[in-house]
């Protein structure tokens, strides 16, 4: 049994028809208990108030935002590589929800450093290279709606999104260079000594947990959508086909 | 490769705007600024060297979508991607022809723009060799986005959507040299850093390019 047999786009769906309940279940209880309990029972920050409690929305939409793009890097370099169409639309079906995570991650983040930094916005290098990553998602969402053939657009969309990570990642570096920063630094790295305490730490990591659960709910349930959208244009065609309607038919 | 070259730079020229238009372009950019912040010249002369470096980028943009749009229409592609030289030195030779007719162009013309926007005087040497440095990068990151959305109609908009965020390191870096220039600090840093990624681009790119390119003319 190896993982290649979810290729086979019959086995996803019918592994993902069975999953889908737990992640949708998992992703609310998940959300419920990590924004509940964040919200209503941690204490406030000695500085920052209550303002605080928007952590748990901003941290985890700009992990997935960063690590939904990724998850499209690997869907697509498995599409080039392997041709396996079932990957080339989990990554067209992660593109959207990307976006949106990204836009709840600047969105938050502005709300947030309103009332702290005293501004919505500043161009610090953090930001700034969100902003650029908005830019790309758009642009990648944009490649795919505007090819017909749908193994072209696959194609294409695969190494705009190889070659945008080259260059957001080299943006990333850039801007850093470019000026100094509001923002503080990492408060999730595996190194212990640069996170946030522990009593916001936790309700936080069950807060990304239920992102991540409802990401994977939302990537496998959008992926279910496109494969029956492409099944029906197959059978449509077949039935055009056969009637004789289809001009190649009735040119030859 | 040579005779490709020359065949695309004797089009731009006998087409007219080849070279004209890029120019013109650059140049009502450049004189519309002091039109929207106001003629204070102290204000312009800060602004002066990231104004010509965006000036130049849309510049650079604006000729884009007929990189490859105009062989593709009439068919020339078809034949330069089945003749013997490989597709991969078909696009750079492309973006190649694109610098020399855009970029070259504007890197010669920045000088002079630079005085009507007050640039200081130690900026003129740094912001011309960030322009030489940096437009070939933009021209082959271009060809790059013309490969991608050559077989859309009425891509242009998109190609500047898609091109635009891959231009931003370049961008940094280019205009970093020059306003470090006019400010009369050292550039060698960014300078190097802008090299490095002209560089990259031009080595790796046209791999990307053809692949796209191959992809369409399938």
């Amino acid at each position: 049994m190896s993982l290649w047999e979810y290729a086979n786009p019959v086995k996803f769906l019918s592994l993902s028809e069975r999953a889908l309940p737990w992640l949708w279940g998992g992703a609310a209880l998940c959300l419920v208990i990590g924004l509940g309990w964040g919200f209503f029972l941690t204490p406030d920050d000695f500085r920052q108030g209550s303002t605080v409690k928007i952590i748990y929305l901003h941290v985890p939409a700009a992990f997935l935002a960063i690590n939904a793009w990724f998850m499209m890097l690997v869907a697509s370099l498995i599409w080039i590589i392997r041709r396996h169409h079932v990957s080339a639309l989990a990554a067209r079906a992660a593109a959207p929800v990307g976006v949106v995570m990204t836009l709840i991650a600047l969105v938050t983040g502005a709300i947030w450093g309103q009332p702290m930094w005293g501004t919505w916005w500043a161009w610090d290098p953090r930001l700034t290279s969100f902003l650029i990553l908005f830019l790309f998602y758009l642009g990648y969402v944009a490649l795919w709606e505007a090819i017909e053939d749908p193994d072209s657009a696959a194609d294409l969309t695969s190494i705009l999104c190889l070659v945008g990570t080259v260059f957001a990642v080299l943006s990333r570096y850039a801007v850093n260079f470019w000026n100094q920063g509001l923002h503080q630094g990492a408060s999730l790295s595996l190194d212990k000594e640069e996170n946030v305490a522990d009593v916001f730490y936790q309700p936080l990591l069950v807060s990304i947990g239920g992102f991540v659960l409802l990401f994977l709910a939302l990537v496998l349930y959008r992926t279910g959508t496109e494969i029956r959208v492409r099944r029906t244009r197959a059978l449509i065609a077949r039935e055009e086909r056969a009637s004789g309607l289809s001009p190649e038919v009735r040119d030859a | 490769m040579r005779a490709l070259l020359i065949r695309d730079l004797r089009l731009a020229l006998r087409a007219g705007g080849g070279f004209g238009l890029g120019l013109a372009f650059f140049l009502i950019v450049v004189v519309l600024v002091p039109f929207s912040v106001g003629p204070s010249s102290e204000l312009l002369s800060r602004i002066a060297a990231g104004v010509l470096w965006l000036g130049a980028l849309l510049a650079c943009l604006l000729s884009l979508d007929r990189l490859l749009a105009v062989d593709w229409e009439d068919g020339a592609l078809d034949l330069l991607a089945t003749s013997p030289l490989p597709l991969e030195g078909v696009v750079a030779v492309k973006a190649v022809a694109h610098w020399i007719t855009t970029g070259l162009p504007l890197v010669l013309a920045a000088p002079v723009l630079g005085v009507l926007l007050n640039l200081p005087g130690p900026g003129y040497g740094p912001l011309v060799i960030s322009l030489a440095l940096g437009t070939p990068a933009l021209s082959m990151i271009g060809a790059f986005g013309a490969a991608l959305t050559v077989g859309i109609k009425r891509g242009g908009l998109l190609l500047s959507l898609l091109v635009l965020p891959l231009y931003v390191p370049t961008l940094i870096f280019g205009a970093e040299v020059a306003r470090r220039g006019a400010q009369g600090l050292d550039t060698s840093t960014p300078m190097l850093l802008l090299a490095g990624i002209t560089c990259a681009v031009l080595a790796l790119m046209p791999f990307a390019a053809a692949a796209v390119l191959r992809v369409n003319l399938r």
